[in-house]
């Protein structure tokens, strides 16, 4: 009976593991699922806001713009229409809110009804214009022509260098910008924390007597809890002045005040995971070079490292990692311009960044929204990549050790 | 016990039952600029009339118009004129409404306080934002390169000051977004060559405020209360609510609050311009 009993709560407890493992498994599956089904509905969609066209005369000879000619047009650095290959004439612009001037409001009817009618006329008589204007108003007897854009293509989200989500009539999504400042960003805070976690890792696992490390290493775990927040403070009040004053920059907020404040934030699992790997140095190994007559360095120098090394290089990618996905401290202090960097010394943005700050305000499944998700699929697939390359590591260590 | 049981049941029945039949539930959403001005509105209204219940929510002007039209909130705040597609889906819908202006929210350029400009026209700063212009000399001041700060692209006041400043024209690629209007007050202080726009009610000593004109420099303004509140000062935009006509019963009574003396003073308490 009592055996009965232990059967059945073994069995119990097992159901439970396998249910939650099942579980988790299942919903980061799902995650990843969802990631990539709202990110790639974003190809193959118009730039030009759902629901609204572009329309011109109807003897204008222009029957296509590219999106970003669509943007320079209602900024107005594309004035004429030889510019796209039309005639000799000034680009008139019009906006749906513009009918008001125009039209006065008796004519465009008490409930707006005559709003349609009224932009069909105005475009049938002014040769130059180029309209923004719901599509329905195009359904019946429409006098113009509708004007057709480049659709957006995986190939150009990741090639084109403007960023502007929410550019009206067209937006424009190149994430180039984004994508170089993320990588810029983690690789230059690598550059910081590896040579600092490496050394406290050897100075905590060889040198510091037991009194020492007792008090250390709780005082590194403690950098861990430190909230992102607190450090991006901390980065935009401290960093962002002093490296202003020392490299006598116009502008403090820069890729390298984000590396600095990244690499912090990257040191605890820097120095845990390699503190980790320079302990697991058998003590035969580190005996016997001492026993051969090698001083403490050259034992560390020539033998621990070379032991340790694939564990080291794991914490230095999962310091990337965690360079990668940080938000909120890169979002304070890098100053998240979306150009194109070209050194540490200049504003730069990244995708963790850009989606805190945008994905709040974007209107739910608008191009928008998906375009946000799309960058997100990229920042997966970057961690995804670290992640891998980190196993690969370590299997290759598992390796060594037979 | 019994008696105990059915006395508790009839207490919780008259409780739920005066509770649906005499708050009648307020539902406001909309702009996060006006959010903290509807709250606090709310909170002093509910404290004078205990029956009353107002629920306020943010999430920007866009959702709480969109909101508005699916009539799923009965006052939209907006720092926004209604959008004509907008008026548009409203009439689809064969719903008529009614708009209000509560307050007035004025923005300030600020630079750094080592700058010696001290005015703009608004042709100036259009070419400053868009990215045109890149150098204080081009406007009157030093050798020193422009550092353009805005909000990011989801805040209302980014879209005002596009529409309103830079006629519509898109910002420069170059400019620096910031996640909130502090860290722009804080970066405009520490960085000289800085500029930067930001509500009337964040302006402190650490930074500058320029003075702006809109006629081609005839006349500069600069900002503060005053010159908010009898118009002169031009970077100025109405707040509104907007509701149905058929609620107006509904929501007459918090409206009138707002409008009237005790709440135009919670409207310059929370730092925005009141309407007369």
């Amino acid at each position: 009976m009592r055996r009965f009993f232990k059967k059945l709560f073994e069995k119990i407890i097992e159901g439970i593991l396998f249910l939650s493992s099942t579980v988790t498994s299942l919903a980061i599956v799902l995650i990843v699922i969802f990631l990539f089904r709202e990110g790639f509905a974003l190809f193959g969609r118009s730039p030009v806001e759902e629901g609204f066209v572009i329309a011109v005369n109807n003897k204008n000879p222009v029957s296509e713009i590219k999106a970003s000619q669509i943007k320079d047009i209602f900024d107005g650095k594309i004035t004429s229409w030889k510019e796209l290959g039309g005639n000799i004439e000034d680009i008139v612009l019009f906006r749906t809110d513009d009918i008001s001037n125009y039209f006065s409001e008796e004519e465009l009817g008490e409930n707006l009804e005559h709003v349609p009618a009224k932009i069909s006329e105005l475009i049938n008589k002014t040769p130059g214009i180029i309209a923004f204007i719901p599509e329905k108003f195009t359904e019946n007897d429409f006098a113009g022509k509708i004007i057709t854009t480049d659709k957006i293509t995986a190939g150009k989200f990741l090639a084109e260098k403007q960023w502007y989500p929410t550019a009206q009539p067209a937006a424009q999504f190149g994430a180039l910008p984004l994508i170089l400042g993320t990588l810029w960003v983690s690789f230059a805070a690598i550059l910081f924390a590896l040579p600092l976690g490496l050394a406290t890792a050897i100075y905590m696992a060889e040198i510091a007597n037991e009194k020492t490390r007792r008090v250390m290493k709780p005082l590194i775990e403690l950098l861990a809890g430190i909230p992102s927040v607190v450090y991006g403070f901390f980065g935009l009040i401290v960093i962002v002045p002093l490296i202003q004053k020392v490299f006598n920059l116009p502008v403090g907020e820069t890729g390298l005040a984000g590396s600095i404040v990244l690499g912090i934030m990257a040191l605890p699992t820097i120095i845990t995971i390699s503190e980790d790997a320079i302990r697991t140095t058998p003590l035969s190994m580190k005996e016997a070079s001492l026993a051969l007559g090698a001083n403490k360095w050259q034992t560390i120098h020539r033998v621990i490292i070379p032991y340790a090394i694939s564990g080291i290089t794991a914490a230095a990618i999962l310091g990337i990692g965690r360079a990668v996905g940080e938000t909120m401290a890169a979002l304070m202090v890098t100053g998240n311009a979306a150009v194109i960097p070209h050194g540490l010394l200049q504003p730069l943005r990244t995708i963790p960044a850009t989606i805190a700050a945008e994905l709040g305000e974007a209107p739910q499944q608008g191009l928008h929204f998906k375009a946000l998700f799309a960058l997100g699929c990229i920042l997966f697939l970057m961690t995804l990549g670290i992640n891998l390359l980190v196993e690969y590591i370590s299997s290759k260590r598992k390796n060594i050790s037979r | 016990m019994k008696k105990n049981f059915i006395r508790l049941t009839l207490s919780i029945a008259v409780v739920l039952y005066s509770v649906t039949a005499f708050s009648q539930e307020l539902k406001i959403k909309g702009s996060d600029t006006v959010l903290p001005l509807s709250q606090k509105e709310a909170e002093t209204y509910m404290k004078q009339n205990a029956s009353a219940k107002i629920t306020v929510i943010g999430g920007g002007s866009g959702v709480g118009l969109a909101a508005f039209i699916d009539g799923t909130t009965d006052i939209a705040m907006a720092s926004r004129k209604i959008k004509m597609s907008e008026k548009l889906k409203l009439q689809d819908a064969g719903k008529s409404y009614k708009e209000v202006t509560i307050a007035f929210d004025a923005l300030s350029v600020i630079v750094n306080p080592a700058n010696k400009v001290s005015q703009l026209t608004k042709e100036q700063l259009e070419g400053i934002f868009t990215g045109k212009i890149t150098n204080w000399k081009e406007v009157g001041g030093d050798d020193e390169k422009i550092i353009t700060y805005s909000r990011e692209s989801s805040s209302g006041t980014f879209e005002f000051f596009k529409e309103h400043v830079m006629n519509g024209k898109n910002y420069g690629s170059a400019i620096l977004m910031m996640p909130a209007t502090g860290a722009i007050v804080q970066s405009v202080s520490q960085t000289k060559g800085a500029i930067g726009y930001i509500g009337l009610a964040y302006l402190e000593k650490n930074v500058k405020d320029i003075k702006v004109s809109y006629d081609k420099g005839k006349t500069y303004v600069g900002a503060s209360m005053e010159t908010a509140k009898n118009k002169t000062y031009p970077i100025i935009r109405p707040l509104f609510y907007y509701h149905l006509n058929k609620d107006e019963a509904k929501v007459k009574p918090f409206i009138s609050y707002v409008l009237s003396p005790a709440g135009q003073k919670v409207v310059e308490e929370v730092g925005y311009v009141p309407l007369n």
